[in-house]
């Protein structure tokens, strides 16, 4: 056991491995820093990390000394020991911090005023925290030109730089593509990409999250929104199966940004470009706002608890005369919870009714960073964008096997519609575009179903031929769970309300059941894990940041 | 004192050495070749180490116990750099070296490589060097085609390859880490230590870097013994335990407002003043000395009454600057103005700090823009004191930066202004120098290479 001594605070470290930032950070202590980051390389040129630090030796009698170093250290390059002492707000350490800041400041523009990143920068949080009130520089500043195309999607304001060389080493270490570099050197060192070449890989995005500063700006988010404005809840990107731990900023219900979320059982650090621009459809107006009656005489639109009312004695009418030409697609997109209370629904029409797993998209093969300077993957592997595009299939499969283990595929579904074996259908929670567009095939396939029921974010094949079209809801307006591919069972939150008059793909599942009151995930885990021994795990209702391991899931097929 | 008869230097009027033929015939390798069949690697570093052999590139590390830092048992490769960045102004003696006698800098790349047990060697030269590259090169061609390098050498197991690496001209490729990256092929960004060459360098295996002088040095510290080697120079403070002493004889450069510049081989401890009268030929124009500096930029400047320190490694450090350096003294006569010579100064580390530590990339920056400011006569009281707070804040003493350029970037500025404060405070009064401007010092610093 290992005891580390921060501005005089013992903290017990146990046998880890740790620098004195993250050793402070265990006794509540902030030391402040720009070019250290827990999944770079330690590079100590930033010079912001400086601490005084020094050995506590207890002598027999039980006199305590306290040996100092002459010098101020970095703290991300110096591991910490038993005994050692640290030291962050004494007068040297607090010169140097002070001083490092100014320097850093002489060249800045100070432009936080149109500044994205004000509101979330180190370099105002630091300044504030640690540094002076003013500038002793009286000369004129080096204004560098801004960069605004370095790649398809990120640009650099090349003066607000501070050269922490964080996204250099992320293209170098983590993409292993290495496009940017730094040119020029001294105080003329900027940041670039060589001609031909840009910030065009599928992580390029990440350098924005990782710069300390504004100087990396995601186009996406530019001048979109001041960050204060925004309202952050935890999330999980749907994009594909490794479920990264996201962050969905928005504001008065619209979603401006997906930012990757810490999670070191899920993803890590980082998230791919895909995923963090994957939330454009939840905003776009072409989504479908209306519960929509389609029938002889033309289509209507209906309140969503006639909409459910409607759905359920349908398909109640179908099943009472042969459940077994009642189906039910499941998506691999919807939450545990949601297709828990579907599945309850279609078993409390009858036991019959047959459960199928909706299309799956599989794009290309799994895509594992970093690259080699030839393109291809190596190891050590650090992030895979796979090729599964399905947030919860392992999910919703656990879920379908409790109550069926022997279903039907979704093009057996689709070849017993079109052969009119099929009376009702409900193909619920739709997929977001990215994911999965249906086909006209698949629409004409149910031409000879009686009663058609589709919940579809957008209009599609699918919904031209429905009877009943279900507005789904957006993965930023669910509150549920949704198990990775490595079976990691993670809560997603709620960012935004869904449109007015529209009710989530839960509560809507609720109502068909007949069921009283809200979709509360924390509760429905519980109910889950008490009924289907694999979600075991959700029992404890509360996921945290990180999730839980349901390892049942993973191996199920 | 009788008249010091040079060693590195013995072969300076001898062009008929820089070949393989003429330096075998003048005594050469017969070290080498006496070294390789009686005496083992560690015999070898226990004379260097014993000799008190200190390391002629500025920091004065000494040489042998470097050697015994890398790591025991090692059985993997082992790398000696030679560290041929000559690029402190008006430092030029290891030009000399390569250009007129590189078999004596070769014999001692091959005897420093047999002691550490290197089996390859990369000979690390700044680009400016063309003519000294060209001769390397050429000697080492000699070496291969006489079985003097390649596979065993001598007929002895000993094998050694050298390769000559010509750097893209930076400063910060004379610092150890930053000339080993520079070799592998990156931006010479130096590295933080620990850990240092020895235990993980070039290609992260242990490596040892030296300076050329060092190396010409180790072939006479063979040769003739570590007695002989001590009984040039100066002994160990007895006051300081921790000094090892200034032994040997060292390659002074003469340059600036001088008479003669130009290359001395000198045992250490000669002061400032008998060099720049003696060997210099006095200041030039017949005028007075203002100041000079001692070791190189880096080192700091010294006045006139200060011409009487001893340059060995303890000498300049009396006088408040940073230590001896290269040795390369540089003198600016009376008509200089000082804000012209910090003007240069700074320009010179502003342009080559590698940009890597805020402190430095921006600190150097900074004290350009205020001297600037100060030269065009638009200087405040309150610069003075500024200056002299960064440089002094800046650099690896106080733990604020990686490598040691800022030390070396912040020494000049804060001598200048503590040992001329007079002198800036009548410019930023009158906003003009008091003497002249001084194109010539910037031509003859710029000269000196």
């Amino acid at each position: 056991m290992a005891t580390v001594y921060v501005n005089d605070k013992a903290v017990d470290i146990g046998d880890e491995r740790l620098n004195c930032i993250q050793a402070a950070e265990r006794a509540g202590v902030t030391i402040p820093h720009y070019c250290w980051h827990a999944a770079l390389s330690v590079v100590a040129s930033c010079r912001m990390c400086l601490v005084e630090v020094g050995e506590r030796k207890v002598d027999e009698k039980g006199q305590v000394a306290i040996a100092m170093q002459p010098k101020v250290v970095p703290g991300c390059q110096t591991p910490v020991k038993d005994g050692m002492v640290i030291r962050t707000a004494d007068a040297k350490a607090k010169d140097a911090q002070e001083r490092t800041l100014e320097s850093i400041l002489l060249n800045h523009p100070l432009d936080c005023p149109v500044c994205d990143k004000a509101g979330e920068c180190l370099l105002q949080d630091f300044s504030f925290q640690f540094g002076k009130a003013e500038s002793r520089m009286v000369d004129e500043k080096n204004t560098p030109p801004n960069k605004p195309d370095l790649g398809p999607n990120v640009g650099l304001f090349t003066d607000r730089c501070i050269m922490c060389s964080r996204c250099v080493r992320f293209t170098r270490e983590v993409s292993g593509t290495a496009e940017l570099h730094v040119v020029n050197r001294g105080s003329h060192s900027e940041i670039d990409v060589f001609e031909g070449h840009p910030l065009a890989n599928k992580l390029a995005t990440n350098v924005v999250d990782l710069c300390p500063v504004g100087a990396l700006s995601s186009k996406d988010f530019l001048y979109s929104q001041r960050v204060w404005n925004l309202k952050t809840v935890n999330s999980v990107c749907s994009g594909c199966s490794t479920g990264c731990s996201i962050l969905v900023d928005s504001n008065k219900d619209i979603v401006y940004r997906l930012r990757p979320r810490f999670n070191p059982r899920a993803q890590g650090h980082f998230m791919c470009d895909e995923g963090r621009l994957g939330y454009h459809h939840v905003n776009d107006s072409a989504r479908l706002g209306q519960y929509l009656v389609r029938g002889e005489q033309g289509t209507k639109a209906v309140e969503w608890a006639q909409a459910a009312g409607l759905c359920r004695e349908k398909l109640a009418a179908e099943a009472s005369k042969d459940p077994g030409r009642v189906w039910f697609v499941f998506s691999p997109s919807m939450t545990v919870e949601e297709a828990w209370l579907l599945a309850n629904f279609a078993q409390k029409l009858s036991p019959f009714v047959k459960l199928v797993m909706g299309p799956v998209g599989v794009v290309g093969e799994d895509d594992t960073y970093p690259k080699d300077r030839k393109g291809r993957p190596a190891q050590p592997v650090k992030f895979t964008i796979r090729a599964e595009k399905a947030a919860n299939l392992r999910g919703v499969r656990g879920i379908l096997n409790h109550f069926q283990k022997d279903r039907a595929t979704y093009q057996q579904f689709l070849a017993a519609a079109k052969s009119g074996q099929v009376d009702a259908c409900l193909i619920a929670a739709g997929q977001s575009p990215q994911v999965y567009k249906p086909s006209v095939e698949e629409g004409d396939a149910l031409s000879a179903v009686r009663f058609v029921a589709v919940q579809q974010l957008f209009s599609s094949p699918l919904t031209d031929r429905a009877h009943l079209v279900i507005p789904a809801s957006a993965f930023s307006e669910i509150e549920g769970t949704l198990v990775n591919h490595a079976g990691l069972a993670q809560a997603t939150k709620a960012a935004c309300a869904p449109s007015r008059g529209l009710r989530t793909d839960g509560q809507f599942f609720l109502e068909l059941l007949e069921r009283k009151g809200l979709v509360h995930a924390a509760n429905l885990r519980k109910e889950i894990a008490k009924a289907v021994p694999a979600f075991k795990p959700l029992e404890v209702g509360d996921l945290g940041e990180y999730g839980v391991f349901c390892e049942k899931l993973k191996e199920q097929s | 004192m009788a008249a010091f008869e040079p060693v590195l230097l013995q072969r300076l009027n001898k062009p008929e050495c820089k070949t393989l033929e003429g330096y075998r015939a003048d005594g050469g390798y017969r070290t080498l070749t006496r070294a390789l069949k009686e005496m083992s690697p560690d015999q070898v570093t226990t004379v260097v180490k014993d000799a008190g052999l200190r390391g002629r590139g500025g920091a004065g590390f000494p040489t042998g116990l470097k050697w015994t830092f890398l790591p025991k048992g090692n059985s993997g490769p082992v790398y000696l750099c030679v560290n041929c960045d000559e690029s402190e102004p008006c430092t030029f003696n290891n030009r000399y070296l390569i250009e007129c006698d590189p078999h004596q800098v070769l014999e001692g790349i091959i005897l420093a490589s047999y002691a550490i047990r290197a089996r390859v060697a990369y000979f690390y030269v700044r680009y400016e060097y063309g003519t000294g590259t060209r001769t390397m090169q050429r000697a080492i061609d000699e070496l291969y085609a006489a079985g003097l390098l390649g596979k065993n050498i001598l007929g002895t197991d000993f094998s050694l390859d050298v390769f000559v690496h010509r750097g893209a001209a930076a400063y910060i490729c004379g610092e150890e880490t930053g000339l080993i990256e520079s070799l592998e092929g990156r931006r010479a960004w130096p590295r933080i230590k620990p850990p240092f060459p020895a235990i993980e360098g070039a290609f992260r295996k242990p490596t040892i870097v030296n300076n050329p002088e060092t190396l010409a040095n180790v072939v006479h510290i063979v040769e003739r013994g570590g007695e002989w080697f001590k009984s040039l120079g100066v002994p160990p403070d007895p006051k300081n335990p921790r000094d090892a002493g200034s032994y040997g004889s060292k390659l002074y450069c003469i340059s600036g407002h001088v008479n003669r510049p130009g290359i001395v081989e000198l045992p250490m401890g000669v002061t400032l003043r008998e060099l720049l009268e003696v060997h210099g030929g006095g200041v030039w124009k017949g005028r007075k000395a203002k100041g000079a500096i001692p070791g190189g930029n880096s080192m700091g400047i010294c006045t006139e009454p200060e011409f009487d320190i001893p340059l060995d490694f303890n000498g300049p450090g009396k006088v408040g600057c940073l230590g001896l350096g290269t040795a390369a003294v540089t003198v600016f006569d009376e008509t200089t103005s000082i804000v012209d010579v910090l003007h240069n100064i700074c320009r010179f580390f502003a342009h080559e700090s590698c940009g890597q530590c805020t402190p430095c990339r921006e600190g150097t920056a900074w004290m350009l823009k205020i001297v600037e400011r100060i030269k065009r006569g638009q200087g405040r009281l309150e610069d003075l004191s500024i200056l002299e707070e960064v440089a002094d804040k800046i650099g690896i003493m106080p733990g604020t930066t990686i490598c040691g350029l800022a030390d070396g970037a912040g020494w000049p500025v804060k001598t200048a202004i503590r040992k001329y404060r007079d002198e800036f405070k009548a410019y930023l009064r009158e906003g003009t120098p008091k003497g002249g401007t001084s194109s010539g010092m910037r031509l003859s610093m710029a000269a000196g290479h």
